[in-house]
């Protein structure tokens, strides 16, 4: 058995909580989240942006950021929108969405900030 | 002019032939694949399988007289060849909609695979293809909620979901298995299932399963802060008691139910879906005895009607073959049926076996579900054969992970993310997938150690239902 390990998951530690998708990863870098909004961008999605308190991130309604934006096809424009909200709300959980409108659905929905807990 | 009565057997062809009938687009259109028997034309053939799965019966009778039987009756409009096979060939069907009756998809069936599969003039028959009419799709109820709603209330989008079926099979105790769900879904895992095999045997009532599995639900929710849920078996011996369990799952909030639609008949499916839509439960559907219907290529019915079939009687999930597992699914045939399951519109695809344009209008989609020996290294192919809107069903590949279910489903879940970061990066995961895994255990020692233990095991047999291709 000195090889198995255990899986450390607690309801009393606030950072086994995850938050959906790419939450099972480590935390992307500038690089790596443009390549996602790029991939949002070619779909013809739009961008958006929302944002919890990390106790808060069960409900199916985080903050938005601003609006969702619209036609928006540079990546760099909404990256720096990402980097905004996590300067304006440093302790938040922050991802970015894929809104597909044809499907009336998210096709993207993926963390890309997780906040301190 | 009135037509005079002459009592005897006309052949079928007198009536039922049709090479210059043009379908309308309220017809139901049928592809047969059939082998007639020796001396048999093929013309007379076909008109044989539109008079039987429609009006006729083998000698005339005064009472066709009252009716008009030239609106009524099949028609055999077309025959083609089976490419790759010299024995059988494609006899095209088309049915005026009131042949059938509205919302009934039973009705349906019972007309188009009825008598006509036992008639001793066809050597053998499959049921290839139907073309629903879309006046006739707008009758019937389909999903209950569809794979937008299903993603809006378990708040999951952007990647296929994960789920797994609770083994063994059978006899565990309903605490014990309750205790498999939760291992399961609080290590990463959306869905757990019941085995088909599940419903309410004397080691584990459904009712002490339905409870213990609901808790094993709400716990791993408070704990991994996503929404979970675990497909409680409600098929029955009767219908009145197959809706008692879906009533006691609504009652303790469960999110989502499941039903055989085979075994426990159409009608019952259709009832349960309609159920479903009305008290906000999903509906997962198993298909335990499709293989008996859809392997043989020569006889029985396609699986692509069969999951026309269930999208007309209503399902949000349904299994749909893996491709890679180690489960029967030819590649091409399983884009089309996923096709099917999934789109408004599919068009006419020979390459996949699709004979006919099919077009759901706002009809809601199914979810197709893999399932079936399939484990982490298999991760790259099923996110790009299957895409977002699936769900990717690891039994084997994540109770069996080393250090138990909640280690497997992380490793699962892990891999997924990864390929599906992957996939949005531009890097073609399937050729790449070694790759793209190897840099995802670096960060998951659960992960890692999956793909230690799964790396020999393939499912490498050849497809017995392959598409009608020529081969010489």
């Amino acid at each position: 058995m000195s090889q198995v390990q255990d899986y450390p998951s607690r309801i009393s530690d606030p950072k086994s909580r995850k938050a959906e998708t790419f939450s099972y990863l480590p935390k992307m870098t500038d690089d790596q989240i443009k390549k996602q909004v790029e991939y949002i961008i070619s779909k013809g999605w739009n961008p958006a942006i929302e944002h919890t308190e990390p106790e808060n991130a069960f409900s199916y309604y985080w903050y938005m950021w601003k609006l969702p934006m619209f036609g928006e096809t540079d990546a760099s424009a909404v990256l720096a929108e990402v980097n905004n909200c996590i300067k304006a709300n440093p302790n938040n959980h922050v991802r970015l969405i894929g809104y597909d409108n044809f499907a009336q659905s998210q096709g993207a929905n993926m963390l890309v900030k997780r906040g301190d807990m | 002019m009135a037509k005079t009565y002459n009592a005897g057997v006309k052949e079928y062809r007198e009536t039922y032939w049709m090479p210059d009938y043009e379908p309308k687009d309220s017809d139901f259109l049928a592809c047969f694949k059939v082998v007639p028997q020796e001396g048999v034309s093929r013309e007379e053939c076909a008109a044989a399988v539109a008079a039987e799965s429609s009006t006729g019966t083998w000698t005339t009778v005064w009472t066709d007289l009252l009716t008009d039987l030239d609106y009524y009756k099949g028609r055999a409009y077309r025959i083609e060849d089976v490419p790759g096979d010299d024995s059988a060939y494609y006899a095209f069907i088309a049915y005026p909609i009131d042949l059938f009756e509205e919302g009934s998809i039973v009705s349906v069936m019972t007309s188009l695979v009825g008598n006509v599969f036992g008639f001793k003039a066809l050597r053998s028959i499959r049921l290839e293809d139907i073309r629903f009419p879309l006046a006739y799709v707008m009758t019937c109820g389909g999903p209950p909620h569809g794979i937008q709603v299903e993603r809006d209330k378990m708040d999951k989008y952007g990647r296929p979901m994960l789920g797994c079926t609770i083994k063994p099979k059978l006899g565990l105790s309903a605490k014990n298995y309750g205790r498999a769900v939760y291992e399961c879904l609080r290590g990463g895992l959306d869905f757990t299932k019941d085995d088909e095999n599940v419903t309410s045997q004397p080691f584990m009532r459904w009712r002490d399963r339905f409870l213990f599995c609901q808790e094993a639900i709400e716990k791993a929710q408070v704990e991994t802060g996503e929404r979970k849920g675990h497909y409680l078996n409600v098929t029955a011996g009767t219908p009145e008691e197959m809706y008692e369990r879906a009533e006691f799952a609504k009652e303790i909030g469960t999110p989502i139910i499941m039903h055989d639609f085979l075994t426990g008949g159409l009608t019952a499916n259709t009832g349960l879906a309609n159920y479903c839509r009305k008290n906000g439960l999903l509906l997962h559907i198993h298909r335990a005895m499709h293989g008996v219907i859809d392997r043989n290529p020569m006889h029985g019915i396609h699986f692509r009607v069969l999951a026309k079939v269930l999208r007309l009687s209503g399902g949000d999930h349904l299994h749909s073959g893996t491709v890679v597992g180690k489960l029967e699914g030819d590649r091409e045939a399983t884009l089309g049926w996923i096709d099917i399951m999934r789109d408004s519109f599919i068009p006419e695809n020979r390459s996949r076996g699709i004979m006919f344009d099919q077009d759901f209008g706002a009809m809601p989609g199914v979810i197709p579900v893999a399932s079936g020996g399939i484990h982490v290294w298999h991760m790259p192919a099923l996110v790009t054969i299957f895409g977002d809107d699936s769900v990717l069903q690891f039994g084997g590949g994540t109770l069996g992970h080393p250090w138990g279910n909640a280690a497997g489903a992380a490793a699962n879940r892990v891999a997924l993310e990864a390929c599906v970061q992957a996939r949005n990066e531009g890097i073609e995961v399937e050729k790449n997938g070694k790759e793209v895994l190897t840099n995802a255990a670096k960060h998951s020692p659960e992960l890692k150690i999956a793909m230690e233990t799964w790396k020999e095991i393939k499912f490498e047999f050849d497809t017995v239902d392959k598409l009608d291709v020529a081969h010489k």
